[in-house]
Formats: structure tokens, sequence, C-alpha cells
């Protein structure tokens, strides 16, 4: 079954291994849905969140090529593991006369922010996990979404909740 | 004391215990080549083309177990190396492969003679690096050389830009490697091979499928132990020949597309196999989902990766083959020894004699021509199997492997997974340069052959003696047999008429050419051609419409084979 996974990849800051990480996926024709890299926390890392879908056997040939790249220092995957995810997106959406108000709503309710507006247009900040982003994109699809910029996931295992 | 990165670099391959380099000079790598002369024990063999350079190196490295190495320059000369790289990712071979590359300050600015030969090779390489500053190249190089010997080996590229390599640093040689995001597992865990152990001991039709991976880890005496103890026919893929010896009685023949009758139909009626070093590669199931449908599978391999990428595993093992089939045999002789495991195989080994019998390997007498199966068994016999074989890729390739016994390790040196034409020429000429002494043949087609035929001019150069023996079809036989099976007779141009007289050819190499039409002349004339100190091709005029068999067409069943 074509699951959607979300994988947390640890790696050497060195050039080059961007393109070893997605030379991966493209060279044996997995999918990357969304992809975050950025600095991690001990110096000379990053942090790469790749959100991709398969089926299982696909998400272990995944991880186990990860793991072959010689940069890669660890890989996790976070289906079973209780872990919190969050995305970051901008929606430039159509906004004139009474429409306004409505969008001004919808926001509330999703505790999203207005970032920028001019008389026909409003460009609104949203932060949450993939179901909240896709149902916000549901919502605010009727008023013309104009523009798209997402960040896709970052995600981290959760602490122990046991003292 | 400061040393240039080209001093640098040399002295770290002595370091590394380099003895011979293949390579051929540029702009960009002439530094180290200007160095180079200082250091006569560095012996280095200048090829023809730096595909054959990559090549030998494999060559090498495959006959003796050591890092080949190969230096080229940049642009065209790194180009042309990709397909000798990719020949030895695609069969795990350790390389080192230094390519020259423009001064790091006009690196991006397509200078002349620039590739980004890094970002070409991440996909056929097992790693590579730019080195931007020579303080980092003793590193650099040593954990080069680490990184194709250890784990699942494979070729690694460094690229030294031209400033690198002028550049000057104190000399330190780091002993000790250490890579956070590297650390291959060799040991097996004890308790997967506790669940071997049982299903060894359960199983009533087992068998051994080998791959290039006993070889890689010096695992055959390991092997062999194993299947002589508790008596368990073996059967290899294409890069495991030569890890069991052809003569003992358990000895399958190969399997997969151009597998024996007896190897396949054991694999698809076993109650069990044990993979040791294989990757289930197409070329050795055939159609998936029939493949082996009784078989459990216990699979041992180094890389995690081959365990359940093709076939559903029951037992996987993590491990060096060597130390996984030592740890194997230890536990067996405690736990195994107790049964006379002749008698509790005697139903099922004679099940295995029977289609041993039935459908033996063969080719169909009569015709106008010599037939290429025969000549191999005449080389075979001539040779008393104590060659080393070289093959080019195609027909040729499949008889050698078919037809010669091959009863020790590194002594077929072919182009399993990539299939790379043109390869058995410059991989003899690697075998030669790491045995002076050994007789070295490749065999070829006459299609192959001209791939690469320029380092004739090298075997004479450097005296070595390289038998070429090319079973002469005038096709590209293997395509025109699929042609003829599958495409109905449309021999769309697969027919090399216009061919070049290869003896003459060999001559004005200044090798020895000799050519053989007739079975009166085949086995006088090969024993002389061998006997030669000097590098030499025999032509051999073969039947030109000659198939391979027995053969499972692509994307059948392993047991519904084509059979003489």
């Amino acid at each position: 079954m074509q699951e959607r996974h979300v994988l947390s990849v640890l790696v050497e800051n060195e050039p080059g291994v961007l393109s070893r990480v997605a030379g991966l996926f493209s060279g044996r024709g997995y999918n990357i849905y969304s992809l975050n890299v950025a600095p991690a926390l001990e110096e000379g890392t990053s942090h790469m969140t790749i959100t991709t879908f398969g089926d299982a056997q696909i998400l272990e040939q995944i991880m186990k090529q990860l793991h072959k790249i010689v940069s890669v220092i660890k890989v996790a995957e976070y289906t079973d593991i209780p872990a919190v995810e969050r995305e970051m997106m901008f929606v430039k959406v159509q906004a004139e006369g009474a429409m306004r108000g409505e969008i001004l709503r919808t926001v509330d309710i999703f505790r999203c922010k207005v970032i920028d507006v001019s008389p026909t247009e409003m460009t609104i900040e949203a932060t949450g996990d993939h179901e909240k982003l896709e149902a916000i994109i549901g919502l605010l699809h009727r008023f013309g979404i104009k523009e798209i910029a997402r960040t896709g996931s970052v995600v981290m295992r959760r602490s122990s909740r046991a003292d | 004391m400061e040393l240039t990165g080209a001093q640098i670099l040399l002295e770290s391959l002595k370091k590394e215990g380099v003895d011979v380099l293949f390579g051929y000079p540029g702009g960009a790598i002439i530094d180290i080549y200007d160095e180079l002369t200082k250091h006569p024990e560095l012996h280095h063999i200048l090829v023809r083309h730096e595909q054959a350079a990559l090549h030998a190196a494999d060559g090498y490295a495959r006959a003796t177990g050591k890092v080949g190495t190969a230096l080229v320059t940049s642009g065209p000369g790194a180009t042309n190396a990709v397909t000798g790289i990719a020949t030895a990712y695609c069969d795990s071979i350790p390389l080192v492969v230094f390519t020259g590359q423009v001064s790091t300050a006009l690196i991006g600015n397509d200078a002349f003679q620039e590739v980004d030969i890094v970002g070409i090779t991440r996909p056929c390489t097992k790693h590579n690096f730019l080195v931007k500053d020579v303080k980092d190249l003793a590193k650099t190089i040593r954990q080069a050389y680490y990184l194709a010997r250890s784990g699942r080996p494979g070729p690694v590229l460094v690229d030294l830009p031209k400033d690198v390599q002028l550049g000057k640093t104190e000399f330190v040689w780091p002993e000790d490697v250490f890579m956070r995001s590297y650390n291959p597992n060799y040991n097996p865990n004890q308790g997967q091979l506790k669940k071997a152990i049982k299903e060894i001991r359960d199983a009533k039709q087992p068998v051994i499928l080998a791959g290039g991976g006993v070889i890689l880890s010096d695992a055959s005496s390991a092997l062999t132990e194993l299947a002589r103890m508790v008596k368990i026919p073996v059967t290899c893929s294409l890069m495991g020949i030569g890890c069991f010896p052809a003569s003992d009685p358990l000895w399958l023949g190969m399997c997969g597309m151009h597998g024996t009758y007896a190897a396949n139909m054991t694999l698809n009626n076993a109650d069990l196999i044990v993979c040791v070093g294989a990757r289930f590669d197409d070329r050795v199931t055939g159609k998936l989902d029939t493949f082996a449908p009784k078989a459990r599978v216990v699979h041992i391999d180094i890389d995690p990766t081959s365990i359940r990428k093709n076939v559903r595993v029951d037992v996987p093992v993590v491990a060096d083959c060597r130390l996984a089939l030592e740890a194997l045999n230890e536990i067996a002789q405690t736990k195994l020894t107790g049964e006379d495991w002749g008698k509790a195989r005697a139903s099922w080994l004679g099940t295995i004699d029977s289609w041993k019998q039935a459908k033996p390997l063969q080719w169909s007498k009569g015709g106008k021509y010599l037939k290429p199966q025969h000549v191999v068994r005449v080389l075979n016999e001539i040779t008393r199997g104590n060659a080393i074989v070289a093959t080019e890729v195609g027909q040729n390739q499949m008889w050698a492997a078919q037809f010669y016994d091959f009863d020790k390790p590194r002594t077929l040196i072919t182009s399993g997974g990539l299939g790379t034409m043109g390869y058995g020429l410059p991989a003899a000429m690697g075998c030669q340069v790491a045995f002076p002494g050994k007789l070295v043949v490749d065999v070829a087609g006459d299609g192959s052959i001209q791939m690469n035929i320029q380092e004739m001019a090298t075997l004479v150069q450097n005296k070595l003696p390289v038998k070429v023996l090319i079973l002469n079809n005038t096709y590209l036989g293997m395509v025109r047999q699929w042609q003829e099976l599958f495409y109905k007779h449309n021999y769309s141009h697969t027919s090399m008429t216009g061919q070049p007289d290869f003896v003459k050819l060999a001559e004005a190499y200044g090798a020895e050419g000799y050519r053989i039409n007739t079975e009166e002349e085949l086995k006088p004339t090969l024993e002389k051609a061998l006997a030669s100190p000097n590098p030499a091709i025999i032509d051999v005029t073969v039947e030109p419409e000659e198939d391979v068999y027995p053969m499972v067409p692509a994307g059948a069943a392993l047991d519904e084979m084509l059979l003489v």
C-alpha cells in the first residue's frame, strides 16, 4: 500500500550531500513529496526531513539505501514512533469585498496569521501538520488561491513522558 | 618538510601498499606524472584509452584481492573512465581512481577539459571526493582506500584540482581512519546463525547459491567446507564462479538465464536456498513470481540493501560472508555432524543427478565450422583449468562460464553486473601485471574485442603475454541470438562483415597472430599460441549462428528453459 512516510536523515554537511540523497531517490525511482534541509545541532551536520510515499518494502529499501550513502550518519522513520510534525506555508488568496471577512474568520479558526495584504489579495501564514495544512488549503480554495509556498515537514521524536 | 600535493599523493600510495597504477597522462594531471618518474617503486602501466586503465585496475583487483589504482586526467580522461568505474561498481570491485581537475579557482567556469566528474560519477561510485585543499589530501586518500576495500567494496573517485597537486603542506599520514557516518558490520548475529543452522538441519532439498561476495571476502574454503560437511549442492551466479570447485560432485554449474538445467531445476525445486554473497539479480532469478516457489531463504550478505530487495528472506544475516560461513561451520561442527548427511540427502542428490544426466551442458554436433563450446573445452583441456580466464561480454562470456572448469576463486574475470563489452582484454592485462608468470587468456568475441583492441599496444610495450582467443562468428552473437529467437530472425545490425584480419592486426601491433579454422588446427595451434612468451591473438572461425543454451527467455520462469 502506498503510505506516507516521514524520514529524518542526519547527514554530514558537505558539498554534494543533497545531491547524493536526491540522486538516490531519482535513480531508484522513489518519490520525494517534500524535502527540508538545514544545519543540525552538531557542528558539520545537517538534518533532512524527507516525506515520501511507498509500501513497506519500498520504505525498507529507501531506509537501507539512505544508510548506505557514506555521508549519511543516521536515518529514522516516524510512522510508529511518537513524534511531532510541523510544516509552514504561505498561501496567497484572492481577497475582495465580502470575501475578506470570511477569509479572516477562516484564518482565525486555524490560528493562522495574515502577513501581507493588498486591496485584492491576502497572504496567510499557516503552521501545522500535513493534515491541517491540507485542510486549510481545502477551505481556502473557494476564494481563489494564487500561490502556495511550503517548507515541507520537519519532525522530531517526542520526549519520553515517563519520569 | 613540506611536500607538494603530487608528492603527497605518491607517498600516500606507498603507504597504502600500492605497487602498480594504470593510467594516462594529460594537462590536469601532468604534475603528478612529473613526480611519478622519481618513484620507480610505483610501477605505472600506460594504457591507450582511459576506459582500459579502469578495466585493467579492476582486473588486477579481482585477480589479487587488492585495491586497484587508476590515474587519469580531467574532462575527457575522466569521462572515458566512467564506463570502467560503473563496471567495477556493479560488481563491487575495490578501486581508487584519481582524476585531474582544473584549478579550484576555475571550477564551474567551463574551463578547458573541465567536467563535474564528482557529479557524473556520484551514482556509480561507492563514494567520491573533490579535494579542495592540499591539507586534506592525505586524509582523503586514506579514506578513499579504506572505503574502497571495506564493507561492500567498490570504486572510489578522488578528484584532484591542479592547484591542489601543486600546493604544499606538511605530509602527515593518518594511521587510523574514523568516519562517524560509515561503520560496516562484519560480524554475524549469533541468533541469526542459529536460525540458519536450524533451516539447514530441517531442509530436505537445500541448495547453496553463491555469488561474487564469496570471492570478494575470500570465503571459498569456508563455503566449500560447509557444502561438503552437510552435503548441500552448490550453484553460483556468474560472479560466484570459481568459489566452489567445478570438479566437486556437489557442483551444479552456474544458474540463471544461461545456467545449467540441473542448477535451475534444483533452485526451483529447493525447499531451502542458502544464498551467500549474491543479490538475486534478474539474470539469476528469471521471473520473480515463479522463482523457487517452495524455498525458504537464508541470505548472507554484507550489504543490507541486497537483502529483501528482490526476494523474500526468512533468515537474513548481515555480515562478511567469510566470517558468517566460518561461524556457521563452527556451530555446524557441534550441532550438525551427528547425522549421516550423505544418507539424509541421498534422494535429493539422486534427483539432481538425474537432472544432470538428462540435460548436461552440450552442443549440437555437425556443421561446417568449429563449435565455440568445443573450442572452450579444448582450452580447458590444454590449460587443465589453470589459466586466469578473462572474458568479453556476450556469447563468448557465457560459453567461457559454462564450458571452462573453474576450480579456484579469482580465476574467472568477467563483467557481470554491467556487462561491459571491451572489458576482457584490459582486465586480462591487469591480471597479467599482477601475475606475470601465469597464463592469462581473454576469451573474446569478434565484436567485443574491437571495443578495446588498442590495448594490444599496451601488452606489447609492457611485454605482457596475454592471449586473446577470439571466437569469431562475424556477428554480435548474443544480440543475434535474441533476434533469432524472439525477433523473428530480424538480424538488425548485428552482422559484422568487414572485420579486420585479426592475425595481421596482431602482427601490426607487434604481437603474434594465429588463425584456426579446422578441428585439425585447433589443438596444435592453440597449444603453440598459449605456450608463446609473447602477447597473441588466436582468431578462431566458429559456427556463425551458434546459440547459447540452456536459455531462460527474459521474463520466463527459471524452469522454462530452451535447451539444445
